[in-house]
């Protein structure tokens, strides 16, 4: 009986208990100790909010933060067309010219280490900035990178949800005489609505965090979030850090969680959890 | 439902077809694949005091001549300095670590998922997913407060007396792995737990019924079943990890040498963009291999899905 094998019950109970502090210590001490009134960081003195007094405050982050905000807003909107297409392309158009290294070049930014993406992708626009006096590094710049590299995460939620929508619906729309335009617009688009939510949610966010990509392609006057506290924690631990990080945590933590529930609750219904999944950012096809 | 998604392809007019494709075709190869070309070719390039600070390839000459400068001192260069080898190796020994030590903890978790009840199934994944979703650089600071000196990790074995003296835990390889791991694990977990999930347990059960030890039914029939999600797992941690620069740079020391920090260093710091192209060209050689596999192993299980 399966029973008897899993004896070792108790063990993998443990490692799981074990993976979940790993993974939630760091992140719950940071909330923490953003509420202590110390300036040594780790060492507890009593409870205060000044930190967070302390943040709005501050010009530079302020700012920062709006420009990312910006950001975020512009290349999730681009990210969830071009991954919507990509999507669409890669589930319902099996066989064209070049489909493979179309489907290797969408997914590649999900593993490619982030500094070759920031350097090849400054160098281009550097190089495009002398041939055609355009673009400029600046949000812009910022804004075609996030979208190049947030696609394919859209584009694998996308494909989750076509793949669970039965193709016979679209059929039937066509042997009526729609057009295939009209037949994605009015049936296969409504159908992509969650995934399309959940898309752009999870584009938003890895907008909001990158640092690298940004590091490279951005302008002299584009300085964004994660590159001002990235300058600020290199020096070291930061009360004022501690405090806009549970802001950040908990900002994008809601951001996402929207955008990944949605996926897991829909999928507690249905038998096949991971294929309706929307929430896994690994592909599991190609 | 493979010949419904045919007919549906062939319905739609060939031409209509093609422009829907061209577009997003046409972003990746402009945004994604040239820059690579753009790298290679700043890496034949030497730096000069200019903006943009390399020297041109192509230079037209009096005569309406086209000169072609090429120049490989920047490889030559980089294969022969041992601080760069150094960046190479250590980074190869970061991530291959990471990969092992990832799949160390990250199977057994999977594999307490998938044979869960499967109405927990969904939130023990959201729990992994989770950490993935905020920040990294904010958790990956986190841990300088953990693991520095008067961290929380000393101050606790401290007050209960287990050491006496601060452990240096913090600007070391080891604090380095712990960063690469925890950043690293879902990208193991979930590739794994998708393999493990499909498993047939019926094959467990006639191992069992055949007199097997639970152990040895694990040996002979789970461990090589999931071989393509171990080596998928795997090639997902290995691939970012090779590259990766802000774990290094926050909780490595001040010596750390990666291709990550060799590469930003020569590129901000120095502003040698030839010399800090040829370092990304050596890196994206090292990683086609990789990279081929991953496809390689995704291909065939979208083909079993």
């Amino acid at each position: 009986m399966i029973g008897k094998a899993l004896r070792g019950r108790g063990f993998l109970r443990f490692m799981m208990v074990l993976a979940m502090v790993f993974l939630y210590a760091p992140i719950i001490s940071i909330i923490v100790y953003s509420f202590n009134e110390s300036q040594l960081v780790t060492v507890w003195s009593r409870f205060s909010t000044k930190w967070y007094g302390a943040l709005i405050q501050d010009e530079q982050i302020l700012r920062a933060a709006k420009i990312s905000l910006e950001v975020a807003i512009m290349s999730a909107t681009g990210a969830l067309m071009v991954g919507t297409l990509t999507g669409y392309i890669l589930t319902r158009f099996t066989r064209f010219k070049g489909r493979t290294m179309f489907s290797g070049m969408v997914m590649a930014p999900l593993v490619m280490p982030e500094i070759i993406m920031g350097i090849s992708m400054l160098l281009l626009f550097v190089g495009m900035e002398q041939l055609f006096g355009w673009p400029h590094r600046d949000v812009q710049t910022i804004v075609i990178a996030h979208i190049t590299f947030s696609t394919a995460f859209v584009s694998v939620v996308v494909q989750s949800r076509l793949q669970g929508i039965d193709v016979s619906v679209e059929e039937a729309a066509m042997d009526l005489g729609a057009r295939p335009v009209t037949v994605f617009f009015l049936i296969t688009l409504p159908l992509m609505i969650p995934a399309l939510v959940s898309g752009w949610l999870l584009a938003f966010s890895l907008s909001l965090d990158d640092l690298v990509i940004t590091a490279f392609v951005s302008g002299p006057g584009s300085t964004t979030l994660p590159m001002v506290i990235f300058s600020k924690v290199r020096l070291g631990l930061n009360p004022e850090i501690n405090a806009l990080a549970t802001v950040v945590i908990l900002f994008i933590g809601l951001v996402s969680g929207i955008g990944a529930f949605k996926g897991a609750f829909k999928s507690l219904g249905s038998k096949d959890a991971v294929a309706d999944d929307n929430a896994v950012p690994v592909p599991v096809t190609n | 439902m493979k010949a419904a998604t045919q007919l549906l392809c062939r319905l739609l007019p060939r031409q209509s077809r093609g422009w829907v494709i061209a577009g997003p075709y046409l972003w990746f190869l402009v945004f994604f694949l040239v820059p690579f070309v753009v790298v290679l070719k700043i890496s034949l390039s030497t730096a000069e005091v200019a903006i943009p600070p390399y020297a041109p390839l192509f230079t037209f000459g009096d005569e309406g001549t086209l000169n072609l400068a090429m120049h490989f001192g920047n490889f030559a260069y980089i294969f022969s300095d041992p601080q760069y080898i150094l960046a190479y190796l250590s980074s190869l020994h970061y991530a291959a670590g990471t990969a092992i030590i990832t799949l160390m903890i990250g199977y057994p978790v999977a594999y307490a998922i998938a044979t869960s009840k499967p109405n927990v199934r969904p939130m023990l994944l959201m729990l992994v997913i989770m950490p993935f979703w905020t920040s990294f650089l904010i958790r990956v600071y986190a841990w300088i407060g953990i693991l520095k000196q008067n961290g929380l990790i000393n101050n606790f074995l401290m007050s209960i007396g287990v050491i006496h003296e601060p452990l240096n835990i913090l600007n070391n390889q080891f604090s380095i792995y712990v960063g690469m791991v925890y950043a690293y694990l879902p990208f193991m977990i979930l590739p794994l737990y998708s393999n493990l999930e499909k498993m047939d347990h019926s094959l467990l059960e006639a191992a069992s019924d055949l007199g097997a030890k639970p152990f040895r039914a694990f040996l002979s029939i789970t461990l090589p079943l999931s071989l393509p999600g171990i080596v998928a797992g795997s090639l997902l941690v290995f691939i970012p990890a090779v590259g990766e620069y802000i774990i290094p740079t926050l909780l490595g020391g001040a010596d750390t040498l990666t291709i990550g920090t060799v590469l930003w260093n020569e590129f901000f710091g120095n502003r040698d963009w030839p010399v800090a192209s040829t370092v990304a060209v050596a890196l994206i050689v090292l990683l086609v291999g990789p990279l081929m596999l991953l496809q390689h192993y995704q291909a065939k299980e979208g083909e079993k899905a």
